[in-house]
């Protein structure tokens, strides 16, 4: 199993506010991470700085390295490492203007694909993946504003699917969910594994334990501690991590 | 009794907003009814389709004017309406902060304010004194600078509306920006953009001012672009001002198209903007 990710010094600045404060870390291939800590605590620009996200908002600043590969990231077209990293939001942001199927294939469209059998193709592949092709495909030209919440979240999963990335990153994917919405997105991480490598950025921690193989807990633009799930939950090696899991703060 | 008190002086308050809105209602159909009342008399299938006759001739027309009134309004629209919405884009999507952005952003605020006589006599100075006469071109170019800072306005409003995170969404996966905005954002933003050019044209179509000095007019249909061209304000000005009463009927005739038109156009633009909201 090799390294997909590593990070080495990894510091990132909102105009003067240092958000991160040099991150060390490697990610292994086909594994779910999970990113936790409290809020503010630097995890989600984490994330975005992986798919170099967090340097499209102005007055940012990233120093430091991370390799994606062998190759790193910032030595190549944000654009095209984008569709090598591909990204889930926090809240739904399905395309208002597009249908469910327009929203699915976006990606592979707008860059070019025309063939219509292959669209087609990708898209009921796609949405079979994000668990949503029995709910949508007799509907997939209604917009994608028409369906739930739970929904539209897998949609914008499957959305990202269809672009074939190696890497999905999601920042709080199933916050915005209902419980039963949440299970079906957790089930679908679980699933995803065999083929992508994931990293998850989560407020609740059952939920790190349920679906993560390793976690890491990050602190104040830190990364106070990385390793295997349980080893996290139930033998934690700082302190900090413990006051954290077992409720102290946060 | 305090219940009682309350009671009362939410019955006062509704009586005065209600009194209110009519006073501001009777001049807006007192006009329309005006207009219609005076207008309908003398409109005729003649007065679409004939030109103007001399005084003392019955059966005169205005059919160069109306049409002289779409031809400069489709000048201004092809010149305006790009104009504008690729300048609301700049503003919006690449340069929301520099200098540049925010005296655009001034001049247009102030461009919006001014009297459009002003622009008029600008291009009065600046292109038919130039070109050596009046013509339909410098008439859709004064029409056009008095659309450009509306569109931009509207449009970047409309932008503005567009959340961040549908553009994030477009650059997640991988879209450049150029494409994210094209097919992603301009999309989304449609129909308020097209509600918001609709207006800037319901807007100059009634302008009179600007044309006087620029298009001027025409008793007979134009030739070329490069020709004095008859529109329905400018029409109605002078046919108003006449001393004849023949004239004075066309003159209500033609304010009834013009009317009828500019509330095309605002009822669609409004239509439009309602569907996008269900």
């Amino acid at each position: 199993m090799g390294q997909s990710i590593s990070v080495r010094d990894l510091e990132a600045w909102y105009g003067s506010h240092k958000t991160l404060k040099g991150i060390h870390m490697d990610i292994a291939l086909n594994n779910v991470t999970a990113i936790i800590g409290p809020s503010g605590c630097g995890k989600s620009t984490f994330v975005r700085c992986i798919n170099r996200m967090h340097e499209t908002m102005p007055g940012t600043k990233v120093k430091g390295e991370i390799i994606l590969d062998g190759v790193s990231i910032y030595d190549q077209d944000p654009v095209a490492l984008r569709k090598r990293v591909g990204m889930v939001f926090q809240k739904p942001n399905p395309f208002p203007s597009m249908s469910i199927y327009d929203n699915v294939v976006a990606g592979v469209k707008l860059n070019g694909m025309t063939q219509k059998h292959k669209l087609q193709a990708i898209a009921e592949k796609s949405l079979r993946m994000a668990a949503l092709w029995d709910e949508v495909k007799d509907r997939l030209n209604y917009s994608g504003m028409s369906l739930s919440g739970g929904q539209q979240q897998r949609l914008c999963i499957a959305r990202a699917l269809a672009v074939e990335p190696s890497v999905l990153l999601m920042d709080e994917p199933a916050s915005a969910l209902d419980p039963i919405a949440t299970m079906h997105i957790e089930e679908l991480i679980r699933q995803l594994k065999a083929d992508y490598t994931i990293l998850i950025v989560t407020h609740n921690m059952q939920q790190a334990a349920r679906i993560a193989d390793s976690t890491a807990f990050f602190l104040n633009g830190e990364l106070v501690e990385h390793g295997p799930t349980s080893d996290i939950f139930t033998n934690p090696s700082d302190k900090r991590t413990e006051d954290y899991i077992s409720g102290r703060f946060g | 009794m305090n219940d009682r008190l309350r009671n009362y002086r939410n019955w006062m308050m509704l009586s005065v907003f209600t009194i209110a809105t009519i006073i501001a209602l009777i001049p807006l159909f007192g006009v329309l009814s005006y207009v219609v009342k005076n207008g309908i008399s003398a409109l005729s299938l003649q007065f679409f389709t004939n030109l103007p006759k001399a005084m003392g001739l019955s059966g005169g027309g205005m059919a160069n004017a109306i049409v002289g009134t779409l031809i400069m309004v489709l000048i201004a629209s092809l010149l305006g309406i790009p104009i504008g919405i690729l300048a609301a884009i700049y503003l919006t999507e690449y340069d929301r902060h520099s200098w540049l952005s925010v005296g655009v952003r001034f001049a247009t605020d102030v461009l919006t304010g001014i009297p459009s006589i002003i622009v008029g006599i600008v291009i009065y100075t600046a292109v038919v004194l130039k070109m050596g006469n009046f013509s339909a071109l410098a008439g859709g170019l004064a029409l056009s600078i008095i659309m450009i800072p509306l569109i931009i306005r509207s449009t970047e409003e409309m932008l503005k509306l567009v959340s961040h995170s549908i553009r994030e969404a477009g650059y997640a996966l991988g879209i450049s920006k150029g494409k994210t905005i094209l097919r992603i954002i301009l999309p989304t933003a449609a129909k308020g953009i097209i509600t918001g050019a609709m207006l800037a044209v319901a807007r100059v179509a009634g302008e009179t001012a600007p044309l006087l000095f620029t298009a001027l007019g025409n008793q007979y249909w134009a030739r070329s672009l490069n020709e004095p061209m008859a529109s329905l304000p400018v029409q109605i000005f002078q046919y108003a001002t006449s001393p004849y009463k023949e004239w004075h009927q066309q003159a209500w005739a033609g304010s009834l198209v013009l009317i009828s038109l500019v509330i095309i156009l605002n009822l669609s633009a409004r239509f439009a903007f309602r569907s996008r909201s269900n």
